[in-house]
């Protein structure tokens, strides 16, 4: 509340020289200012500020929900870097990125080219964000059931053309694998409608000049596209790379965690530790590690891959 | 917060004070529409049924009931417990309630029972004291019980030469398996048509298994292991209920969890990796496997195939020279933060009742709790043409064990899953579940 009374403030100084009932616009502007702000501030404070800080307190606690919280200082973190599991959590998780990330980026930027050079029908364009506009956990059950082992449609199509059939969800190799493809399925074509806008951002004259000196496609997208997408692409990452990070729903609804411990993903294992095995306390230290290594991961980006600035300028 | 605290504490005294004056009070807590949760649709009907007489004998009290699936239904009771909207009665586990009743979310019923004589004597055997907790207080009225069997397709047993009174005199033992293993070999065929005991078997290519696999079975292996596991006289716990030692490093626990790990190697029971997906039940159904071993809980499921002939056969005969199977009843419990207390307490009173659970008899779904119900339920499953002797055998003969009931249950489950998975895929020698019990043994330190 201080800093907005103070900004308000600062900002004012240019206008009352020129209109003279200044005292009047001044509080008149806050109280506009504070009105518009308020929806979103007071959404942020509730669901994002006071969760975020209790979360913090419950960190340090230990705590089942139906009791009171106790005091326990440092030894849910403690206990936390000694804990196999959530050290596997963190392996898993990161495999889950990788594969979800590298796939989904690539496929949606080719998919944006050609969007952006040869599908120029709406329809296409829509079609594109179909698998978008499905719920998560719709997408996920209905994969679930197309792969199954012993009764999924995409096993008898391995089957008919004589390969062995294979455990989607039920062995350890392809469990991880499998979710980052389907969740690849499901965001490609709502990250390629985000490049799509990036390109379409980056003004035709550019283009033109490039052809005029006989450069070819691939010069063109290497020397040109590139690097004047790279703001669009930066944004891109971050926001996929949070998102993948929270991996949960698929989880939940296929796997479970399972087989063995090869999808317990980090958000599935604070699920299962707070709201399975009512540990609040454990859950919490574990998701308030989740958030410093985002905070890293997106401060890392922004920072190596100049997420701020444009080469347009 | 002392203060706010200590208000509570005043109005509570007064409230106490007004209720043993005049019992003006309790006319508000026992009056109005009371919340009723439940986990199993396929018993919706019979409770419903239940609620409707219940209001038709009781005017001004009705019942609301709300059926969740098993997966959201203990993670939302919680919310409910937290945020204050619990319903007043609900069904409860006996995995679950240790928790519950030690946090304060129950109310003891103990008072209920002695004002309504219920007679406790007349539940099947060791029901009613299930409920009683550490603290010695009464937390729920039983409902119902289950065991296990195994369910059969018949015309699979005919192909096979295997009579159905073969099937009802199974031995079996962690050495060779006994002739249940023999059994599941001779069930069990490959895509060219040979068997698992004859020369020549595929165990790669399994056209059908001769038993079903439900998963790894975690911490009571209540469906898929325990039935075998406890004929050797290996129990889950030092004492039950309450235990407060789990004895899964026991030798005769490891050699039985690796003849059953066994068995998917030797391809007569389906790669634990299969299984995730499709539920056992309906891949049986679909011919995948020739006998499944499952609760009581499903007979309606199995028999309810289209086109497939069913049969139910006693779990087999251990090396002790006896039967074994998990004894799990459900309860309805009231949440300690109900408004509606007496009305509550009158309708878990009714639901434990003869006039209730004779109607729950009647749909053929669940075995009740009441000795006289159970028997009714076993006329009503009869007269569908479902012999279930197979599991009412184990009560009458008194081999059944209970589901372990012990603290941090959840806690347990968690470290079992994921180590009973790497045991039942073959992935880990049962030797390694000794290093999973260290840790769940460290919970109760």
């Amino acid at each position: 509340m201080t800093t907005l009374a103070k900004h308000s403030r600062s900002a004012t100084p240019a206008s009352p020289s020129s209109k003279p009932r200044g005292g009047f616009r001044q509080s008149g502007d806050l109280r506009i200012a504070l009105f518009f702000i308020a929806p979103a501030l007071i959404g942020f404070v509730f669901f994002y500020l006071v969760p975020t800080v209790r979360g913090i307190y419950l960190s340090f606690t230990e705590y089942n929900i139906l009791g009171d919280p106790e005091w326990v200082g440092m030894e849910n973190y403690q206990a936390i870097a000694k804990d196999p599991l959530f050290w596997n959590s963190l392996a898993v998780t990161g495999q889950y990125v990788f594969l979800n990330i590298v796939l989904q980026t690539a496929l949606a930027l080719g998919l944006a080219l050609l969007m952006h050079q040869v599908a120029k029908s709406t329809i296409i364009r829509g079609a594109l964000l179909l698998p978008y506009l499905m719920s998560n956990v719709i997408a996920a059950l209905l994969w679930f059931w197309m792969l199954d082992y012993q009764i999924g449609v995409v096993n008898q199509f391995i089957d008919w053309a004589g390969l062995p059939r294979v455990a989607f969800f039920g062995s350890e190799e392809w469990a991880i694998p499998t979710q980052a493809l389907i969740n690849t399925w499901r965001h490609m074509g709502y990250t390629a409608l985000l490049i799509f806008a990036g390109l379409q951002a980056i003004p035709g004259h550019v283009y033109e000049v490039a052809k005029l000196d006989g450069a070819s496609a691939w010069q063109t997208f290497r020397k040109i596209t590139t690097p004047l997408l790279r703001p669009v692409l930066v944004l891109v990452l971050v926001v996929t790379v949070i998102g993948s990070f929270q991996v949960f729903d698929t989880v939940a609804v296929t796997t479970g965690g399972g087989p063995v411990n090869a999808t317990r993903v980090i958000q599935y294992y604070i699920y299962q530790r707070a709201f399975t095995e009512s540990d609040f306390g454990y859950g919490s230290a574990i998701a308030v590690i989740l958030f410093l290594i985002l905070a890293l991961v997106a401060f890392i980006q922004m920072k190596f891959l100049k997420g701020n600035e444009s080469d347009l300028d | 917060m002392k203060k706010s605290l200590g208000a509570v504490a005043v109005a509570a005294a007064v409230a106490l004070s007004l209720s043993a004056c005049n019992g003006s009070s309790s006319e508000e807590s026992a009056k109005g529409e009371i919340s009723y949760w439940l986990w199993d649709a396929n018993q919706l009907p019979a409770y419903q049924q239940c609620a409707d007489d219940f209001t038709k004998a009781n005017p001004d009290v009705t019942v609301k009931i709300t059926q969740r699936g098993w997966d959201d239904y203990w993670s939302t009771l919680t919310n409910g417990f937290v945020g204050g909207t619990a319903p007043d009665v609900f069904t409860n586990h006996l995995g679950r309630y240790g928790e519950l009743a030690e946090n304060n979310q129950l109310l003891p019923i103990d008072d209920a029972v002695e004002q309504n004589n219920i007679d406790l004597s007349a539940y099947n055997e060791g029901l009613a004291d299930l409920w009683v907790g550490q603290d010695g207080k009464r937390y729920g009225l039983p409902k119902d019980w289950d065991t296990i069997g195994l369910f059969y397709n018949k015309a699979m047993l005919a192909a096979a030469g295997i009579s159905e009174d073969q099937m009802k005199d199974l031995t079996w033992n962690p050495e060779d398996g006994g002739t249940y293993e023999k059994v599941i070999a001779h069930l069990t065929v490959d895509n060219s048509g040979k068997r698992g005991d004859e020369p020549g078997f595929d165990k790669n290519n399994v056209d059908v298994y001769g038993l079903g696999l439900n998963g790894g079975g975690d911490s009571s292996g209540q469906t898929e292991w325990s039935y075998l596991t406890n004929t050797t006289g290996w129990s889950h716990t030092d004492k039950n209920p309450w235990g407060t030692h789990y004895n899964y490093d026991d030798p005769k626990f490891q050699a039985s969890m690796d003849w059953f790990a066994g068995l998917a190697d030797k391809g007569y029971m389906p790669k634990l990796e299969t299984t995730v997906g499709a539920a056992m039940a309906d891949t049986f159904a679909a011919g995948k496997s020739a006998i499944n071993a499952h609760g009581s809980w499903m007979i309606g499921q199995y028999t309810g195939y289209q086109g497939i002939e069913v049969g139910i056969a006693p779990t087999p005969v251990g090396p002790q020279g006896e039967r074994a199977s998990m004894f799990n009843g459900l309860a309805d419990s009231i949440w300690a933060g109900t408004e509606k207390k007496d009305a509550a307490t009158k309708w878990v009173a009714y639901l434990a009742s003869a006039d209730c659970q004779d109607v729950v008899a009647s749909k053929a779904v669940v075995f009740p709790a009441l000795k006289a119900s159970s028997d009714k339920a076993a006329e009503a499953f009869a007269a569908k043409g479902v012999d279930v002797t197979a599991f009412t055998e184990h009560v009458k003969n008194k081999t059944t064990f209970l589901y372990p009931i012990t603290d941090n249950t959840a806690k347990v489950k968690g470290i079992m899953e994921p180590a009973m998975d790497a045991v039942v895929s073959g992935k880990a020698p049962a030797s390694s579940l000794t290093a999973a019990n260290e840790q769940v043994n460290a919970l109760f330190k």
